[in-house]
């Protein structure tokens, strides 16, 4: 039975997704948490919807006399970029192993977990940095062994968590596969990773998380910028 | 741009009126996609053309930038039309995220992550929600007729979120409005349109 996430990006979110102004690290955890909710690409189809309407309604600024003619003579051209691939189909079969993972995280990824290149973090904790967007912005994957208790920390800045595999809970809930979790200067937790099987999060962070009973902000001298 | 007509000189495009907007424009985008009709194309392109361009310099591109921009929205129209599915979305708002992802990529430099539907890890939508835009045409105004019943304060600032590449608290900034003001309307007038685009399905 396919459970659905209970916790979505907020609207403010899905809209910037769909207006175009949400930068891609967060752009990523949107769209590949869409893959897992139904709901959330009804909204999403709305919003872009309401920008068509906008699209319509814009008043009409001429274009220059030569753009048509000049356009109509590039259509026997090769597609070339305009009409490659989408990178989601050139990797689906190559991706067999990576199936859970939706588009278009998958295509980022572009291995099985198990070939990435993990960099041990803490005691049961290792990461990868995906290399999207640009610092002190970093888009990581984050696995965290069955049952491990995640040291306490706070935030100095925002930090977006989408569930990718197993779960994990602290005292604002569960979040299981598919889950968007926002982390603020506001929270200040020890989140622990379910027993079941190791946990596995596309975590999108700007700044670095502070421990609160450690002496500095344990992940700043691993950002490579 | 010195010598260029003003936006109010250019004359509303006048085969394709108000009226056929919808429904017309999917037939023409239908007609590039199975007969690769060239006059179907050179319509779509005077009616989408001046509003792409109107559409990406108001979200700073310059003028020459903007028509380069609009060339490449309308060959991936041309190039991709056997993609565009009715029952998925209108062809504004197909071409609108085809202009809104180009720019991305043209002026940001950045990737635009975009779900695969064919994907079969996707989790499927449940079976009472599919086909919900079966009247495509009558949705697409019923939608303009809805932003248009927005109190004024809600749809300009809708129409900001989409034209300007700018966060939230930079509008608030701008315009003097606190953040919480500027979200919840935006929330407000967001939910109204969504109701809206369910009535009457
Ligand atoms: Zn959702």
């Amino acid at each position: 039975m396919i459970r659905n996430p209970t916790h979505h990006p907020d609207r403010e979110m899905l809209l910037d997704y769909a207006d175009g102004s949400l930068g891609e690290p967060a752009a990523l955890v949107v769209a590949t948490h869409l893959a897992f909710c139904p709901g959330c690409r009804q909204q999403v189809a709305d919003l872009e919807a309401i920008g068509g309407a906008f699209l319509e309604e814009e008043e009409p600024f001429p274009v220059s006399a030569d753009c048509l003619p000049g356009l109509l003579a590039r259509l026997d051209e090769p597609a070339g970029a305009a009409a490659a691939p989408l990178p989601g189909a050139a990797r689906r079969s190559e991706a067999a192993d990576l199936t859970y993972l939706p588009e278009p995280l998958r295509s980022y990824i572009g291995m099985p977990l198990s070939a990435l290149p993990w960099q041990p973090l803490l005691e049961g904790i290792d990461e990868v940095d995906l290399g999207v967007g640009r610092p002190p912005m970093r888009t990581r994957l984050i696995r965290v062994a069955a049952g491990t208790v995640f040291p306490r920390h706070g935030h100095t800045g925002m930090e977006l968590n989408l569930v990718l595999a197993g779960g994990y809970h602290d005292p604002r809930g569960s979040f299981q596969r598919g889950d968007v979790v926002v982390d603020d200067p506001s929270i200040n937790h020890s989140p622990v990773a379910d027993l079941r099987e190791s946990c596995v999060c596309l975590s999108v962070t700007d700044a670095p998380l502070c421990l609160v009973e450690g002496p500095a902000c344990f992940l700043k001298p691993s950002i490579r910028s | 741009m010195p010598g260029n007509p003003t936006r109010r000189d250019m004359p509303e495009t006048t085969i394709i009126g108000r009226a056929h907007a919808g429904s017309g424009l999917n037939d023409m985008v239908l007609a590039v996609a199975r007969k690769r009709s060239r006059s179907a194309f050179a319509l779509l392109f005077n009616y989408f053309a001046p509003r792409l361009k109107s559409y990406l310099m108001r979200l700073g591109a310059d003028a020459g930038l903007a028509e380069e921009l609009v060339q490449d929205v309308m060959l991936q129209v041309w190039h991709r039309a056997e993609t565009f599915d009715p029952a998925q979305a209108n062809a504004s708002t197909w071409i609108f995220t085809i202009a809104r992802n180009k720019r991305i990529d043209a002026v940001r430099r950045e990737r635009r992550p975009e779900i695969d539907l064919t994907d079969p890890a996707l989790v499927p939508e449940p079976v009472e929600a599919a086909d919900r835009t079966l009247e495509v045409g009558q949705e697409n105004a019923r939608l303009n007729a809805a932003i248009g019943s927005l109190p004024n304060e809600q749809a300009e600032l809708l129409r900001l979120a989409y034209y300007e590449d700018k966060p939230h608290s930079t509008i608030s900034a701008e315009r003097g409005i606190p953040l919480g003001t500027v979200k919840s309307r935006l929330r407000l007038a967001v939910d109204r349109l969504r109701r809206l685009l369910r009535e009457g399905q």
